[in-house]
């Protein structure tokens, strides 16, 4: 009767957690799958110039991008190494940028369109006449408020 | 037969493939992305409807040509004096007391010859096509860093605390919103004690 007996210690026997991985890894997929990586692969060059005196850029759906600077090597033949504006993912020319910031304007949901800003993210080796250029399009469609986006630093290694 | 003792254990041998799938999958999704820089107002494309007539005096001229050099007010200076030049100028004050524009918060050299107040003080900046971007971001930077530097003198004056902390901490999304409406009068006051006006002509080519 003994061999009975043993088993007594009643306490619940261990949950088994076997499937617990692969609940898991269902999660990760469904949110890799969800999730949209919304950043477009930059086909100019973006080294960004240093600034000092900046603030953040605080709520990023009110943003539209814009990038300038000169063609990487991949595209140097086709574009030459003079520096060019990319829109989204192609490139495009001064004139196109007006047209860009309607349409972005025009996906963002109404209470936003007022608000947004346009974040300039110019190579530091652009020159100004293409910079002067975008600026004379964005005052055209009413897109007034900036940003250079600049990384943090100091301002003065700019001239090196 | 009454269960005593310690509640039966969980099994945590799983918690660290969690916490490790949760970190992979902050880790994919975070982009690092410099959200950062300086902010600014482009001037509206119609022109106004009244023709402002700016005294001379009540203008700081900066000039950038095409080899990175600066021009200020007449005179070819270094970018590092920049900063020092524009607060001399945005502070000097030099409307006599009693006239309309006095400035009584000033503490510049009240200069006949240069600013009024600091409300009617303008910073015009001009640049060639071929300015480098790099250059024209430094004399930006240093415009409204002197600018920056005013407006924390006065802010400590009056409040304790730096400007560019006052604004950070209003512009942050998270603060309570009892503490920004205070901040809000504040921060308005402080920069109506120095309005930024920086205006930009468009790009000339000149050689």
């Amino acid at each position: 009767m003994s061999k009975f007996n043993k088993k007594k210690d009643s306490s619940l026997p261990p949950m088994n957690t076997a499937a617990l991985p692969d609940i898991v890894f269902m999660l990760l997929f469904f949110f890799m799958t969800v999730t949209v990586m919304k950043d477009s692969t930059l086909k100019v060059e973006n080294t960004l110039p240093n600034a000092s005196e900046v603030k953040k850029l605080e709520k990023k759906d009110r943003i539209v991008y814009i990038y300038v600077g000169k063609p990487t090597s991949e595209f140097e033949k086709v574009y030459g190494t003079e520096s060019k504006i990319q829109l989204n993912d192609k490139f495009s020319e001064a004139n196109d940028v007006g047209d860009y910031i309607l349409m972005e304007r025009a996906k963002k949901p109404q209470e936003l369109q007022n608000v947004l800003t346009t974040a300039l993210k110019v190579d530091k080796n652009a020159n100004m006449g293409i910079v002067s250029d975008i600026k004379q399009e964005l005052r055209k469609v009413n897109a007034l408020k900036v940003n250079y986006t600049t990384y943090e630093g100091d301002a003065f290694r700019n001239l090196q | 037969m009454s269960r005593r003792g310690a509640p039966p254990e969980v099994n945590a041998g799983s918690m660290a493939d969690i916490a490790f799938l949760l970190l992979i999958f902050f880790l994919v999704t975070t982009t690092i992305d410099t959200d950062a820089g300086l902010d600014r107002m482009l001037p509206p494309i119609e022109p106004p409807d009244t023709d402002v007539i700016i005294r001379q005096k009540n203008i700081f001229q900066v000039n950038i040509n095409r080899d990175g050099q600066l021009m200020a007010d007449e005179e070819l200076i270094n970018i590092r004096d920049l900063r020092a030049k524009t607060i001399a100028f945005l502070d000097n004050g030099g409307a006599p007391s009693g006239s309309p524009d006095y400035c009584d918060y000033c503490k510049g050299a009240r200069d006949i010859t240069s600013s009024d107040s600091p409300s009617k003080a303008i910073v015009s900046l001009k640049n060639d096509r071929e300015t480098k971007y790099g250059t024209y971001i430094t004399v930006q930077n240093e415009l409204v860093g002197a600018y920056n530097d005013l407006r924390n003198r006065e802010a400590q004056r009056l409040y304790n605390r730096d400007f560019t902390d006052m604004e950070a901490e209003y512009l942050n999304p998270e603060t309570p919103d009892n503490i920004r409406e205070d901040l809000k009068d504040k921060v308005k006051r402080i920069q109506d004690l120095f309005p930024l006006k920086l205006s930009e002509a468009e790009t000339a080519s000149i050689n």
